[in-house]
């Protein structure tokens, strides 16, 4: 059926005929400003480069916590325990999911050479991220369904084992996507993997501290500060090891940004561990989200100006053309301020620990 | 191994067929959840607060398998379908984005508050969250829509060489996005969104209220399940006559548009006038039996009806055969008796509403047996309507993934193996199976234990009683 090589086809005779009849109609006077140079002179190229990565950090913190919590579920053996951590993220994952989604939209409407080299490139690794995302999405509602002890412990597996695979994955797909690597998985971007989940397991436990009280949040809070170590030390691994065996990346890890960026990492993570320490898990759960920025920075910082290294993409053979960045530009300055007043509705609403008979169970 | 083509064709026909079930239940119950939440906020009557509830229930269930069914989605474009997402990014990844910004993110925030908010929250949030919510799923379905009708009528582009590659370069958003079938699409999925579901009311309504009072078994909200029924019968008295009048005048927009879908839809092979509108149609050679491309076809029909359709009235009017276009045919069987299931589906629905209406107004709404049971046996029909009239639209627009611009198989991700794809084909087949599986499993135990039992001092005592198992009902049906 496809063609060899997989060229892409057009029909012949196919042309733009009927969009020279809607020019004539006039429909172009209203829209032909916006073809003709980037929206008020800005560089649009770049700011898309770095709102694209800036989504992807927004989800991967916000998710990272709903993983974290996940991830720390293997050690509530009590039903209560297990009920408040699943209510603890109830309101919000759904929501906190929807930023792959603009992600995936993004990347698409502004890149989206690159949204499909990256995609299919990594197929399997995409359809992982994706199966981890379906069950850890599936399994606090079938939890929840029946009140039997096999039901209850094999969906409270399948929710752990999602929320471990989902960071693990999409990290794995951060490290290859940076590295240039075809291969389903390799050292580095694994070590990027396992990073992930250490880092969404001091996110969540941070969450949790403002979600729980008592022993509850005592024994969940304690796992904060040991994964946020862990954090540090795989990146510095995955750091060292890029500095040893990509030459070419040398340059990159030693400029000011990367330096810069693992400096405020280490900072923010001993930031972290105090705040911990004397309880403010409002500071705690910032300071991963500066960790999860810096994360996704560095990444962003090393891939420029190339955005695929394996297509030999740079940001400006990528980009999409004048019209439609114009039109998305104006789109996102409307509708993202937007969004960030509905994170603040829906927080505010469910500020504090989880109150008796919430969640799933109270639905 | 499958060839890659044809398995990310089967792969995206999967989860599709799949996905699209949990958006009709959210969009077509979200209207009636605003109804309720709006009712139960202002009059305090428990029966609305047991509605809102109940509903509100499988709303939340759809919604999340609906959320991870469809990030798939919108990545499968990108893993197996990359030589059109490069191609056709320009136009097609903004409706995209923008469906995520403007309408996903609506949703999924304030849901979080309509399901689990309700103490949290006073009652004018309360109402703008279901309000919100409904809005979400509703302008999700306008850009998704906008993004599937900008492929069957392509409108306000170019073709332009970048890189060394063809791709569809954006020209004119507003004839691109506002195209001509946008709003036939629309309006027809919308009103069978919400058609859809108020059968599936009706049906599971009709099933309790049957046991109740023909099997005497009874079910603890007798009331609840009438009140149901007949909000569910106000919906579909409306839904369905304007499902199938929108529906005749939609066939002439696709005629025009799209003559070679339409010519599947009827199986017209030869141009000609006084075309029939065939009721059933077979091959002739038996070894014809598995073609769906076989030309040799007898059929039974109404002379001219197919004429008359594509014209609006004349049955004379000529019917462009599929031996006039150079492109394949798409697979015509399959577009043909899909179109004829749904048509079916929607007289018999209308049938439904008229028969329903005409025994309300008689005062004997309780007592037609066989309206129960055809309400029953009907519950899910709204959705499989749904299911087939999108394979019309999408099987009856090939082999174009573009209409007239760009084939499905020259979109295929060019370095796609055929193990990669079909070990992901097969891999979907098993999990969407068990998807489907669990999500009817929960939406059955949530429909047979019923609406939560509400008194107007102690707004709780359901709570209690499921936690401490006391005071089983047969109704409640609790087996764990």
């Amino acid at each position: 059926m496809t063609e060899p090589g997989g060229t892409v086809g057009f029909a012949a005779g196919a042309t733009g005929r009927e969009a020279a009849a809607t020019l004539e109609a006039g429909f172009a006077l209203q829209t032909g400003g916006l073809a003709d140079g980037p929206l008020l002179g800005l560089p649009l190229t770049e700011l898309w480069y770095g709102l694209v990565f800036f989504i992807l950090g927004t989800f991967l913190f916000l998710d990272g916590f709903d993983f974290g919590v996940g991830a720390i579920f293997v050690t509530r053996s009590e039903g209560s325990a297990r009920e408040q951590l699943l209510a603890a993220i109830g309101p919000f994952w759904d929501g906190n999911e929807v930023w792959l989604v603009v992600f995936g939209g993004a990347l698409f409407a502004a890149f989206p050479a690159v949204y499909a080299n990256l995609f299919s490139r990594h197929y399997l690794l995409m359809f992982a991220i994706l199966g981890a995302l379906i069950v850890r999405g599936l399994a606090p509602e079938m939890y929840e369904q029946r009140h039997d002890e096999t039901w209850q412990r094999w969906w409270g597996r399948a929710f752990v084992v999602g929320s471990v695979a989902a960071p693990l994955f999409l990290g794995i797909f951060a490290g290859n996507w940076l590295l240039g690597s075809t291969a389903l998985v390799s050292l580095p971007s694994l070590v990027v993997g396992v990073a992930l989940v250490a880092l969404s397991t001091a996110g969540g436990a941070a969450f949790l501290g403002l979600k729980t009280r008592g022993r509850l949040q005592q024994e969940t809070a304690a796992y904060g500060p040991k994964a946020l170590v862990a954090y540090l030390a795989l990146v510095v691994v995955a750091v060292g090891y890029l500095f040893a065996t990509r030459p070419d990346l040398r340059g990159d890890l030693l400029s000011p940004v990367a330096l810069g960026l693992v400096g405020a990492s280490v900072v923010l993570g001993a930031g972290y561990v105090v705040a911990m320490r004397r309880e403010s898990y409002v500071g705690a759960l910032a300071a991963t989200a500066g960790l999860t920025y810096g994360l996704v920075a560095l990444v962003a910082a090393l891939l420029y100006p190339v955005i695929d290294p394996v297509a030999g993409l740079t940001v400006a053979d990528a980009i999409v053309s004048t019209l439609p960045l114009n039109l998305m530009s104006i789109g996102a300055a409307l509708l993202l301020p937007l969004i960030f007043a509905y994170f603040v509705v829906l927080y505010a609403a469910f500020w504090g620990p989880v109150e008796e008979g919430e969640g799933y169970a109270g639905e | 191994m499958i060839e890659p083509a044809l398995a990310s064709r089967l792969q995206f026909a999967l989860t599709t067929i799949v996905h699209i079930i949990f958006p009709v239940m959210s969009m077509g119950l979200a209207p009636f959840l605003v109804y309720f939440t709006w009712k139960d906020i202002r009059t305090g009557e428990p029966i609305y607060e047991q509605l809102r509830r109940f509903w509100t229930k499988i709303f939340a269930i759809s919604f999340v398998v609906g959320t991870v069914t469809g990030i798939v989605l919108e990545f499968e474009f990108g893993t197996n379908f990359a030589a059109f997402s490069t191609a056709a990014g320009e136009l097609f990844g903004g409706p995209l984005a923008v469906e995520g910004m403007m309408a996903f993110m609506l949703e999924a925030t304030f849901l979080g508050i309509f399901v689990f908010g309700r103490e949290r929250v006073g009652n004018v949030l309360y109402m703008i969250s279901a309000v919100a919510v409904a809005l979400g799923t509703w302008l999700s379905a306008v850009w998704i829509l906008i993004a599937n009708s900008w492929m069957q009528t392509p409108r306000g582009y170019e073709l332009v060489t970048e890189n060394g590659q063809m791709i569809v370069s954006l020209v004119d958003p507003i004839a691109a996005y506002a195209n001509p079938r946008f709003p036939w699409m629309y309006v027809h999925m919308q009103n069978a969104a919400v058609l859809s579901v108020a059968l599936f009311m009706a049906g599971v309504a009709a099933y309790h209220l049957f046991r109740h009072y023909h099997w005497e078994y009874p079910v603890d909200h007798p009331q609840f399940w009438e009140k149901t029924l007949k909000i569910a019968l106000v919906v579909l008295i409306i839904t369905a006559p304007f499902q199938v009048l929108h529906g005749d005048a939609y066939g002439r927009h696709v005629a025009e548009t799209q003559p070679q879908k339409f010519a599947a839809m009827e199986a017209v092979w030869e141009t000609e006038s006084y075309v029939p509108e065939y009721i059933i149609a077979v091959p002739t050679n038996l070894e014809d039996l598995t073609n769906p491309r076989a030309k040799e076809i007898f059929g039974i029909g109404i002379p001219g009806g197919a004429s008359w359709l594509a014209s609006g009235g004349d049955p004379s009017a000529e019917i462009i055969g599929l031996n006039e276009f150079e492109t394949e045919a798409p697979p015509v069987a399959i577009v043909f008796w899909s179109f004829r299931i749904m048509v079916g589906l929607g007289f018999w629905f209308v049938l439904l509403a008229f028969w329903a209406g005409y025994r309300w107004w008689r005062g004997q709404l309780l007592e037609d047996d066989l309206l129960h049971k055809s309400l029953m046996a009907s519950s899910l029909l709204g959705i499989l309507a749904v299911e087939v009239g999108w394979i019309v639209t999408e099987v009856g627009r090939q082999p174009w993934v573009i209409q007239g611009v760009m084939k499905t198989a020259d979109g295929v991700s060019p370095g796609l193996t055929g193990f990669e794809a079909t070990l992901t084909l097969v891999s979907f087949a098993a999990v969407y199976l068990g998807l489907l599986a669990l999500y009817s499993y929960v939406v059955f135990r949530i429909v047979r234990a019923g609406p939560p039992s509400i008194t107007p001092e102690a707004p709780e005592t359901d709570v209690v009683r499921e936690e401490t198992g006391a005071g089983p009902t047969p109704a409640g049906g609790d087996d764990d």
